[in-house]
């Protein structure tokens, strides 16, 4: 643990180390993010997500965010447990039918001004399981979605971007 | 479990259909019955169990039968024998065969419906559909609990983190759990339904979105089980590439797991460095393969694209980055009592319910269940490469982490001999397009555990499939793992299972 600790002390943060393309376009998106985030939500952004009958990829990706790469948080984004302390529902999968009631709720339970961003194909409505006598479709069918993010799953760069886009957004109206 | 009853009773049979590799046969009622029974003596596996709107179907395992087979039986008057009466595992997937298919188990132990929350406008929607009035999703008769000082907790479907919905109805008494119940099907898609009738290609985008997070471990059973059918085998450069894949997806998973595990425990930097890792690995998936979870990468008839030029080294490289560093994690890991104190003795499985069971991956192999689909019902390109399966006895939590941290180190050995060793040529044939009606049947072992497939084919397309989740012989086991453990422990054991929603919802 001790020595764990010291290497600590002396590696480079994993964030910005060993620079590519990618990770040059995530600092620019997250200059951007974070300076838009501060002054819409004084840097707090809640973000409630909600399996509506995905495959579970796009949970995945969207996990990421908060991993030592990502770091959503540096931007002043975090994820809630409850939908009444969230700004933002992300919404994934191809609403179930199995699932609808609860989306309506946990959209119901989240205070306004509230954002909703579909993410995902499925979310979408153009991904594989639309045409299913179990599945509603997508997003906006059940509650009012204000962005798209596609992408089978998309990358979590892209959900970063994602964000820059309902900032936008949120913004002018 | 060693009798030969069960091939006795096999023996008597009559084979049915056209399926590969594993022989399939017709059973009357006595016969089907007489399966259950010897099941539910512990004499064999079950494998699968499953519907299409004629029959039932059954797969199974058994240690003196040469080769796994499967059963079906004729549905008359709308019935078949319920098998769950005798075998207690086969009970959720006949409640699901009934809400698909509408054909009833005869004298099940349990009627109540399963996939079907009365939300769908329809009843029985793979068989004689029917329209049917839209029922309250609070219509569910939970199992009852009686006892002084009893209260219920009921958590979810639409739960705390980033994760899957499901219900899980705890009683308890103070702390201590008396029992769980969960209640699943909110992620129902209808899958089966997609399958039918449907060309190979979009089959199998469908198959590798069964559960996102083992999309290579589904496209490789259905492409397995495809070429099976039609009685073809992939080029050897693109099985070695699967393995590939399916060993990236493996650590990949496991890095998570690992992770969220010790997360669950607070202990934030393993989750961290986890976190790190794997996306590590996914960034080497990425650049060889062109997608981060590799997803579509593998189709019938090999693998979509061949690696990307640096993809060899993108990989080695990665390996040579993570390993020392996970040796590191996995010290610090041993060397914490506190983390242990959490994950020792905690959320135990015994043996007699993973055998029962025929759990898959960790939940099995913590709990003395030796088994592993790419050594026991072997296939390419794991019948030409060296592993180790780890076993452990002690059935909590951290024999759970035990069997991944292992198993990470077998990927890496494993990934290590294929891209020093891989064959070239070609990494896709054509598909033969036969007239006549083939089946297929495949199994791989995802990262949770074994990946069941079956296909019919005709015509070139897809007639009917089926696919089975690892979870669907895990999720009743969590129930008996966390009864008697504290509420704050169930975070620990739901996350050590790691079960998957939409696999087994479909």
């Amino acid at each position: 643990m001790r020595t764990l600790l010291l290497k600590s002390l002396f590696a480079r943060p994993v964030t910005i180390d060993a620079p590519s393309p990618e990770d040059a376009a995530l600092a620019e998106i997250g200059r951007e993010l974070e300076k838009r985030a501060r002054k819409l939500f004084g840097r707090s952004l809640t973000i409630r997500e909600v399996d509506a009958g995905s495959c579970n990829g796009c949970e995945l990706e969207i996990h990421a965010l908060n991993n030592a790469i990502y770091d959503v948080e540096r931007f002043g984004i975090k994820f809630a447990a409850s939908p009444r302390h969230a700004d933002v529902l992300m919404v994934t999968g191809p609403v179930s039918k199995n699932m609808k009631v609860a989306l309506e709720r946990t959209y119901a339970a989240t205070p306004a001004p509230k954002w909703v961003i579909a993410v995902g194909d499925c979310a979408c409505g153009c991904g594989v399981f639309a045409k299913s006598y179990a599945t509603v479709g997508a997003v906006d069918k059940v509650v009012p979605v204000d962005l798209h993010i596609k992408g089978c799953p998309p990358r979590p760069i892209d959900l970063l971007k994602g964000l820059v886009a309902l900032m936008d957004k949120a913004t002018a109206s | 479990m060693a009798t030969n009853g069960l091939a006795r009773t096999l023996s008597s049979l009559r084979p049915a259909g056209d399926q590969r590799p594993w022989p399939r046969y017709a059973a009357e009622a006595a016969l089907w019955t007489e399966i259950g029974q010897r099941l539910g003596a512990g004499e064999g596996d079950l494998l699968a169990l499953w519907g299409e709107p004629q029959f039932v179907h059954l797969a199974l395992r058994a240690p003196d039968l040469v080769k796994p087979c499967v059963v079906s039986i004729a549905v008359r008057n709308g019935q078949f024998p319920s098998i769950g009466r005798y075998h207690a595992p086969a009970i959720r997937l006949e409640r699901a065969i009934h809400d698909l298919y509408g054909h009833v188990p005869g004298n099940t132990p349990d009627d109540r419906p399963w996939l079907d929350h009365g939300a769908w406008g329809l009843s029985a929607p793979l068989g004689k559909r029917k329209r049917s009035p839209l029922r309250d999703p609070a219509e569910y008769k939970f199992l009852r609990v009686a006892g002084h000082g009893m209260h219920q907790i009921p958590v979810g479907p639409v739960h705390a983190g980033i994760i899957e919905p499901g219900h899980f109805r705890f009683t308890v008494n103070g702390e201590h759990v008396a029992r769980l119940e969960q209640r699943l099907g909110y992620v129902h898609k209808g899958i089966d339904g997609l399958l039918i009738d449907t060309d190979i290609e979009t089959a199998a985008r469908i198959a590798a979105r069964v559960s996102g997070d083992s999309t290579v471990a589904y496209s490789f059973a259905f492409a397995a089980a495809v070429e099976a059918a039609l009685d073809i085998e992939a080029p050897p450069r693109a099985q070695a590439l699967r393995g590939v894949m399916a060993e990236l997806e493996r650590m990949a998973n496991h890095f998570g797991d690992i992770g969220a595990i010790c997360n669950d425990a607070s202990f934030v930097i393993a989750h961290a460095h986890c976190g790190i890792f794997r996306e590590r690995v996914l960034a080497a998936a990425d650049q060889a393969f062109g997608h981060r979870l590799m997803m579509d990468a593998i189709v019938p008839g090999g693998i979509a694209a061949d690696i990307s030029p640096d993809g060899v080294r993108t990989i080695r490289t990665m390996l040579d980055d993570v390993a020392p560093h996970f040796a590191e994690i996995i010290q610090l890991y041993d060397d914490t009592p506190s983390l242990q104190d959490r994950t020792c003795t905690t959320g135990i499985v015994g043996k007699d319910l993973v055998a029962k069971w025929a759990a898959g991956g960790h939940v099995g192999r913590a709990s003395g269940r030796d088994f592993d689909t790419r050594r026991d019902l072997t296939y390419a390109p794991y019948d030409k490469v060296k592993f180790d399966v780890p076993a452990f006895t002690a059935g909590d939590v951290d024999a759970r982490v035990w069997v991944r941290i292992r198993e990470v180190e077998q990927s890496m050995r494993m990934l290590r001999h294929w891209l020093k060793a891989m064959p070239s040529g070609s990494v896709r044939r054509k598909l033969p397009v036969t007239r006549k009606a083939a089946e297929g049947i495949a199994m791989t072992e995802a990262f949770r555990g074994d990946v069941f497939v079956w296909v019919r084919v005709a015509d070139g397309r897809i007639a009917q499939a089926h696919a089975r989740d690892a979870s669907w012989f895990q999720w009743p086991l969590l129930e008996a793992a966390i009864e008697g453990n504290i509420v704050a422990d169930f975070p620990l054991c739901n996350k050590s299972f790691n079960c998957s929603y939409s696999g087994h919802d479909l």
